[in-house]
């Protein structure tokens, strides 16, 4: 509790964007409820601090963290441990906190071939040809950067979390009402869910909230969105052949993408209980392939020309595989 | 969890225990994890004393889960399930390790196999915390029985279940039952003629009031499960009405048209158009063969209408889709024979003169295309003939399987042959065998005929002669065994003892009836020993060839086994089956659709109204294939739960696994 009274919260951003920060930042007049009701003591993007002084704290002095981004670093890692500690509440905020995100996606390529696309490819310019060393010896001393690890590893993977909020980013009205619930337990109106569950989202998937007509499936194509000439408006977008993740993505965005006409991508990840949201998207897509020629069928999948994106965009390394082989090998 | 477990290491005499450390096993279990109440090794736990040792434990120390490390499941799941039931625990809280057969008889190091061992028991404890008590669901078993397949084995356990009293569609692809049998001449070692044997079952079976038959007629598609089958047969248009037809056979006789018959009297005859495949045919009736028929091919003809005394002639007739309910199914499709021709070097198929088995069958039958006269393609009568045995039988390069029929049936030609036309004859062979009741005594008989035996391996049959007295002769070039020199025997006409082969089609066979091949492409038996006619597919029996080659009295034996367990199970009126099925979570279904058409059972309907798919618990037979296609997790299986699996495979791999940064 601070001193006036108010507990203590907390946000950080690791491996991340920055796009959930700004989804919490826009939960408009909210923030006066949020202000009301708790004392911010760290949250870099939006007021200055210093993790010495969150160090100082008592441990379990914060009441409230939202970390999201994956871990991607040992300096990442290290803030995790010290949340946590500090932390009564700890949660994985955001796609890349829960389940790896978009960074994750690098798991598939091994740290040579990461730093060679980043410095060493004809559109950089790089004359020196620099590449980040963890120690530079400068004249007032030794200098550190945070070292990179192999692969990135989602929060849960380093340290124990109590809540998982999905979305990249979580909706703003999902996060005001996740601020909200947390309030009416401090007023003593509610009561947190058990630990380890998902907030702010529902337990069904996606298509619970899309308007689209659906039909019992049978897809003999696969598209890319790019290349479809018309999209029709009403029909389900899957049964249209443009492969649409929502029916093994948890609800709770409102469907938002497919009403605009594009597919889910699966930012709200596996619906409640499921192990690893590629392997179940992949096993339903396969199902309801049309055909039972082997030929055909590849000819059918062919369709989907990037399959780690399409399956893996947000999980891969909250998934069971976690990563590809090349990112495992040294 | 505060689970009471209970493990117990079968050794298996020494099965298990002379590969895995089963001592250690045990010992480790009840070291590591903290729920196992109880850890024991034993010598034979499905003995009686094995299993009252379970029964005890679950009495006097209370376990509320039961895992045993033994053989595989399918052996003795049942059996451990009954040790439970009887100690008052219900039997699905049980889980089985199979560590003999994948573990103790795959493996050739007793560490590893130790460790592996110790990796499936941790997967099954794992798992049997999260097993739930079930009760098994009774269905009622329909009495019809579906028989594929009119060979002798077929018409057998047709004519067995029938007079039982039961229902029976016998389904024939080919327009008369009888299968091979029919074309044969004379069975050994009786020599009693085939056609007189076998005719008046054929009758029985078309005549039989508890028999439908399905000649020219296939099976398209096979729902349902044991006591619950539902079948669709394509019965194909024959163009003629049967209910018209009198048999008499007049457009057989004036139809213009002839054409090589490669079934019945493969390509050794002609046939007409429309016929019957050979005269003593049941049923009866005619097919008209399309793809030769002038009026089919050319538009003009319809002589057969003509001349049809009862106008059962029937140009506009179409296929008829027929679809049976039947509550148990027999597979007696046969075997092929196999294509001589995959040994260019024995010439069958260049060279004059060189004809398979089944060829021959046709040449000595008194009703095939010769008249029962062994003649030359030039219509001489051979003066000598070998018969080669073990043709693409025991031969790495083809079938490595001995196809147990030939040497009896090339025992059988000799004869023949020596008989009617007084020939000399060689029979080249491998080994002779002639294990079976009154066969060896044959094989005697053969050899005191004056039949010249020669044992070697055929190198090459050839027509290139090397001296004059091979000039105008088939000459066999053999490596005499015995003799241990190299031997060109000239002969005028050299039979081939084909192997038996699956059926062409027996691994789209096997998936339309839910049953697998072997390696080899046999129809599969659940046990090799103890249950030869059943399969893994309850509901599902396999008889005849088509479980691999044997000769007819086996293969009636197997006939009748097959109907025996049939009406056995009729006889129940009700079976109990494994109470797992799928649910559906509503809370949790989004209405995506992605499960609506995947049922094998039809058991998933589509409420437009809560947005949400069901599934009728007593059409679910538990498969799975909706549970693995949910994309939403929304659907469950009991008994194989993801917590149950996981746990399992996390168990599995947790002494394996070594986590990496």
């Amino acid at each position: 509790m601070s001193a006036n009274g108010k507990p203590k919260f907390a946000m950080y951003w690791a491996a991340a964007c920055g796009g959930c920060e700004i989804a919490t930042l826009n939960i408009h007049e909210k923030v006066l409820d949020f202000d009301a009701n708790f004392e911010p003591v760290f949250w870099p993007v939006a007021m200055d601090g210093k993790v010495k002084d969150v160090e100082a704290l008592e441990d379990n002095a914060i009441l409230l963290t939202l970390f999201n981004g994956g871990i991607r670093n040992d300096e990442n890692e290290e803030m995790a441990h010290l949340l946590r500690r500090k932390s009564q509440i700890l949660v994985a905020f955001g796609s890349c906190a829960c389940e790896g995100g978009i960074p994750g996606l690098a798991n598939l390529s091994s740290l040579d071939s990461l730093f060679e696309t980043a410095y060493d490819t004809l559109s950089t310019d790089n004359p020196e040809n620099l590449r980040p060393s963890p120690v530079y010896e400068a004249p007032e001393g030794e200098l550190h950067i945070p070292r990179l690890y192999k692969v990135l590893k989602t929060l849960d993977q380093v340290v124990p979390v109590d809540y998982y909020m999905p979305g990249c980013p979580p909706e703003s009205h999902q996060i005001a009402a996740v601020i909200d619930l947390v309030i009416q337990v401090l007023q003593g109106k509610a009561q947190l869910p058990p630990k380890g569950s998902v907030i702010g989202a529902g337990v069904s998937t996606c298509c619970d909230e899309c308007d689209r007509k659906r039909n019992v499936k049978k897809i003999s194509k696969f598209v890319r969105i790019q290349d479809v000439k018309e999209i029709d408006p009403e029909l389900c977008l899957l049964e249209q052949g443009i492969p649409c993740n929502g029916p093994a993505t948890r609800s709770g965005c409102g469907a938002l993408c497919p009403a605009a006409g594009a597919q889910c991508i699966g930012c709200y990840g596996p619906a409640e209980g499921v192990v690893d949201f590629g392997a179940r998207l992949m096993t339903a897509f396969a199902s309801v392939i049309d055909s039972k020629d082997p030929q055909e069928i590849s000819r059918i999948l062919d369709g989907i020309v990037d399959p780690a994106g399409q399956f893996y965009r947000f999980n891969l390394a909250g998934s069971l595989l976690r990563a590809g082989k090349p990112a495992w090998k040294w | 969890m505060s689970e009471k477990i209970g493990v117990y290491i079968c050794h298996c005499g020494s099965n298990i225990a002379g590969m895995v450390d089963v001592e250690e096993v045990a010992r480790w279990a009840k070291e590591t994890f903290p729920e196992v109440a109880i850890s024991r090794d034993y010598k034979f736990m499905c003995s009686s004393p094995g299993q009252e040792l379970i029964e005890n434990d679950i009495k006097e120390h209370g376990l509320t889960r039961v895992v045993v490390a033994a053989c595989s499941p399918h052996l003795h799941e049942p059996t451990f399930r009954g040790a439970c039931q009887r100690a008052g625990l219900n039997p699905f809280l049980f889980e089985m390790a199979s560590i003999r057969e994948q573990v103790s008889w795959v493996s050739t190091d007793r560490k590893i196999a130790t460790q592996k061992s110790k990796a499936l028991v941790e997967g099954a404890i794992r798992r049997v915390v999260y097993h739930e008590p079930l009760e098994p669901i009774a269905v009622d078993i329909h009495p019809d029985v579906l028989i594929v397949g009119g060979g002798v084995t077929g018409i057998q356990a047709a004519l067995e279940i029938a007079d039982s009293g039961y229902h029976v569609y016998l389904v024939e692809r080919e327009p008369s039952i009888g299968g091979h049998m029919a074309q044969f001449d004379k069975t050994f070692p009786t020599l009693d003629c085939s056609a007189c044997i076998l005719t008046p079952k054929m009758y029985s079976a078309g005549t039989h009031p508890n028999i439908t038959l399905l000649s020219y007629s296939e099976v398209e598609k096979v729902d349902g499960y044991v006591g619950n089958f539902t079948v669709r047969i394509r019965k194909r248009a024959r163009k003629i009405n049967e209910e018209l037809c009198t048999g008499c056979l007049l457009c057989q006789e004036k139809c213009p048209k002839k054409i090589v018959d490669d079934v019945f009297e493969v390509g050794m005859a002609k046939r007409k158009a429309v016929y019957v495949p050979f005269p003593q045919a049941v049923p009866k009736y005619p097919v008209i063969d399309t793809e030769n028929c002038l009026y089919f091919q050319k538009g003009a003809c319809r002589l057969c209408e003509k001349v049809c005394p009862t106008n059962a002639i029937d140009f506009a007739q179409e296929d008829e889709i027929l679809t049976v309910q039947v509550g148990n199914i027999i597979l007696a499709t046969g075997y092929d024979l196999f294509d001589c021709k995959r040994i260019p070097q024995y010439g069958y198929g260049v060279l004059d003169n060189v004809i398979t088995s089944l060829e021959f069958e046709r040449l000595t039958n008194a009703s095939g295309p010769t008249g029962g006269k062994v003649l030359l393609k030039d219509g001489r009568v051979p003066e000598s003939i070998g018969i080669i045995h073990c043709v693409g039988s025991r031969d790495e390069n083809y079938n490595i399987y001995c196809s147990s029929i030939c040497c009896m049936q090339s025992l059988k030609f000799a004869h023949l042959a020596h008989e009617k036309t007084g020939a000399k004859v060689y029979n080249f062979y491998i080994d002779i065998r002639t294990p079976a009741k009154s066969y060896e005594e044959f094989y005697r008989r053969i050899q005191e005929e004056g039949t010249f035996f020669v044992r070697g391996k055929v190198g090459e049959v050839t027509d290139f002669a090397r001296t004059p007295e091979e000039e105008g002769k088939l000459i066999v070039q053999v490596y005499d065994t015995l003799a241990g020199i190299q031997r060109r025997i000239p002969v005028d006409m050299v039979i081939l003892s084909a192997g038996l082969e699956p059926r062409r089609d027996a691994k789209e066979v096997g998936k339309l009836f839910g049953i697998s091949c072997s390696a080899d492409g046999w129809l599969i038996e659940r046990h090799p020993k103890l249950d030869p006619v059943a399969t893994m597919t309850e509901g599902v029996y396999i008889a005849g060839c088509a479980q691999g080659p044997k000769d007819i009295p086996a293969c009636v034996s197997q006939g009748a086994a097959a109907a025996a367990r049939v009406v056995g199970r009729i006889q129940q009126k009700s079976i109990l089956l494994e109470p797992v099925r799928a649910s559906v979570v509503e809370e949790q279904c989004s209405g995506c659709r992605i499960c609506n058409d995947l049922c094998p059972f039809n058991a998933i309907t589509f409420d437009e109204e809560k947005n949400v798919s069901v599934i009728n618990p007593a059409l679910c037979q538990g498969c799975g294939t909706c549970v693995a296609a949910c994309p939403a997790g929304a659907i469950v299986g009991t008994h194989f739960s993801n917590q149950q699996i996981m746990a399992q495979i996390e168990g599995l791999l947790d002494l394996a696994f070594e986590p990496s940064e």
